[in-house]
């Protein structure tokens, strides 16, 4: 049964105008533009295009300020802006290859072409509170070295050298169109392309936690990170008016592929596997995670056992990453169940009224 | 047509990546012309491969904008451009028109090459400064060697 109860209207209203004077806070501080917060919150304007899965950074910029900074909250408003927008195309794969990195380090190989490239990077900082960030005058200081001025080479991706001997399992070229979950309702069983696009806008906490859990021995993969890229990939479209195919921008993006040990299986020989993480934004972390989650849900394919490990549970992982669906289920049971509720309060009180007059009764 | 299609395609894209406050800085006046397709915003969905180099899988959406152009001599003009900027779009998609037409040298030296310039500045500035941060590995000179 569904009753209509009327009559918050005047209390809601409050509440959202209450909402926007809390958003703004003290108006004797300046108020912060989106430009602002999409050139120095940059990271959680990251965060936020990745699991909102739409690249925009004012438009991220837009949905923190809006969420006072909420990023769940931002990830939900730029997810339902998305909704509304008409689906023009789908890219060509972008080439990471060619991607003009900012940083590029491998965890496997000290001595490789086009080097260790640490970019910014909070890696060997101290983490100590920098309080000169605090002081008005903010130091404006030299910045980094200039350098001189070089032509952007590409990089060779680090697996190719272990590619080269076989040591490496090959990621054989495909062009079989993806499946999209934002078309098709998720099923089961998930192939790698569905459940990569899963994890890729999946909660960065829930995919960190996953990943861990893995390294700690529920699921472990012996996860090495072969190489890790950040820079700017170009987008390309087939454009149908035109009948061939144009660059139409740039994005930055985080890939990360590990190379784990494998001893081998009843399909396949010893050899190097690996996991794959591809992200929106400089989103490190996320990225490691994702590859070390891919690849334990490749258990099946590569004829590992189920050790019924979480991580390895594609059910579960799937079914649990999106932190948009998880916050909608968690949070309506805040909203009104009040007939639910009258329901198992009668029932409860039926059940205690009966055990009542059984017991009077044995008496 | 065809021996345009090279070139056309590094113009557009050139367009298409150009910051939207530089261009209409270049093109502060827009030719007559007539709108085929009005600016309009999108969604486009980036593909990435598994592994980088495997099967393709959906990663995200990104914004586009597109418009169609038409001029008066009937020249049309297209433009697919990331963002939202609907007069980044059109602008686009006169210079794309503009591009096949006798005043194309004209746009190339006023638009086109700023644009170039200021794009190859931009990387070049950012690779150096990612250079530096390459390591150097170096191994300490231990006892025996000496």
């Amino acid at each position: 049964m569904y009753v209509a109860v009327k009559g918050g209207e005047r209390a809601i209203d409050n509440a959202h105008d209450w909402l926007a004077q809390e958003r703004r806070g003290d108006p004797a501080v300046p108020e912060l533009s989106v430009a602002q917060i999409r050139e120095q919150m940059k990271l959680a304007v990251n965060r936020v295009m990745a699991e909102g899965s739409l690249y925009d950074p004012d438009l991220a910029a837009l949905a923190i300020k809006q969420a006072q900074g909420d990023l769940i909250e931002a990830v939900f408003l730029i997810r339902a802006y998305r909704t509304t927008l008409p689906r023009f195309a789908a890219s060509r794969p972008v080439e990471t290859a060619d991607m003009v990195v900012d940083r590029r380090i491998s965890a496997t190989f000290k001595d490789l072409p086009g080097g260790q490239v640490l970019g910014p990077t909070f890696d060997y900082t101290h983490r100590l509170l920098d309080f000169t960030l605090m002081a008005e005058a903010e130091g404006c200081d030299t910045g980094p070295e200039q350098g001189t001025p070089e032509p952007a080479i590409p990089v060779p991706h680090v697996t190719q050298f272990l590619n080269r001997d076989g040591l490496i399992e090959e990621a054989p070229h495909s062009d079989d169109p993806p499946p999209d979950l934002t078309r098709e309702p998720l099923e089961l069983p998930a192939d790698r392309a569905l459940r990569l696009q899963a994890i890729t806008r999946g909660d960065e906490g829930f995919i960190l936690s996953m990943a861990y859990s893995t390294q700690r021995g529920y699921g472990r993969t012996h996860a090495f990170v072969g190489e890790l890229r950040i820079g700017k990939v170009a987008v390309t479209v087939d454009i149908p008016e035109l009948g061939f195919a144009v660059e139409i921008g740039e994005i930055n993006l985080t890939e990360c592929e590990t190379v784990n040990q494998f001893k081998g299986s009843r399909t396949e020989p010893p050899q190097f596997t690996r996991g794959y993480g591809l992200v929106f934004g400089q989103s490190e972390r996320k990225s490691i995670a994702m590859s070390l989650v891919d690849r334990a849900l490749r258990w099946n394919e590569l004829g590992e056992d189920f050790t019924g490990s979480p991580a390895q549970d594609e059910e579960f992982v799937l079914s649990h990453c999106d932190n948009i669906q998880a916050t909608g289920f968690l949070e309506h049971i805040k909203l009104p169940h009040y007939v639910d509720f009258q329901a198992e309060l009668e029932l409860v009180r039926r059940l205690r009224s009966e055990a009542q007059s059984q017991q009077e009764a044995a008496e | 047509m065809d021996d345009l299609q090279e070139p056309r395609k590094g113009w557009m894209s050139l367009l298409a990546k150009a910051p939207p406050q530089k261009l209409a800085a270049l093109m502060p006046d827009l030719p007559e012309h007539a709108l085929l397709r009005a600016p309009e915003i999108g969604a486009v969905m980036v593909q990435g491969r598994t592994g980088g180099t495997g099967a393709p899988f959906n990663l995200g959406e990104m914004t586009v904008t597109r418009c169609s152009v038409r001029l008066e001599c009937g020249t049309v003009g297209h433009a697919w451009v990331q963002g939202r900027d609907k007069t980044h779009a059109r602008r686009a998609a006169l210079a794309d028109a503009l591009m096949q037409t006798p005043a194309a040298a004209e746009v190339a030296t006023r638009v086109l090459a700023p644009l170039q310039a200021e794009a190859a500045q931009a990387r070049s500035t950012r690779a150096a400064k990612a250079a530096t941060t390459k390591v150097d590995f170096f191994t300490m000179v231990r006892g025996e060697d000496k």
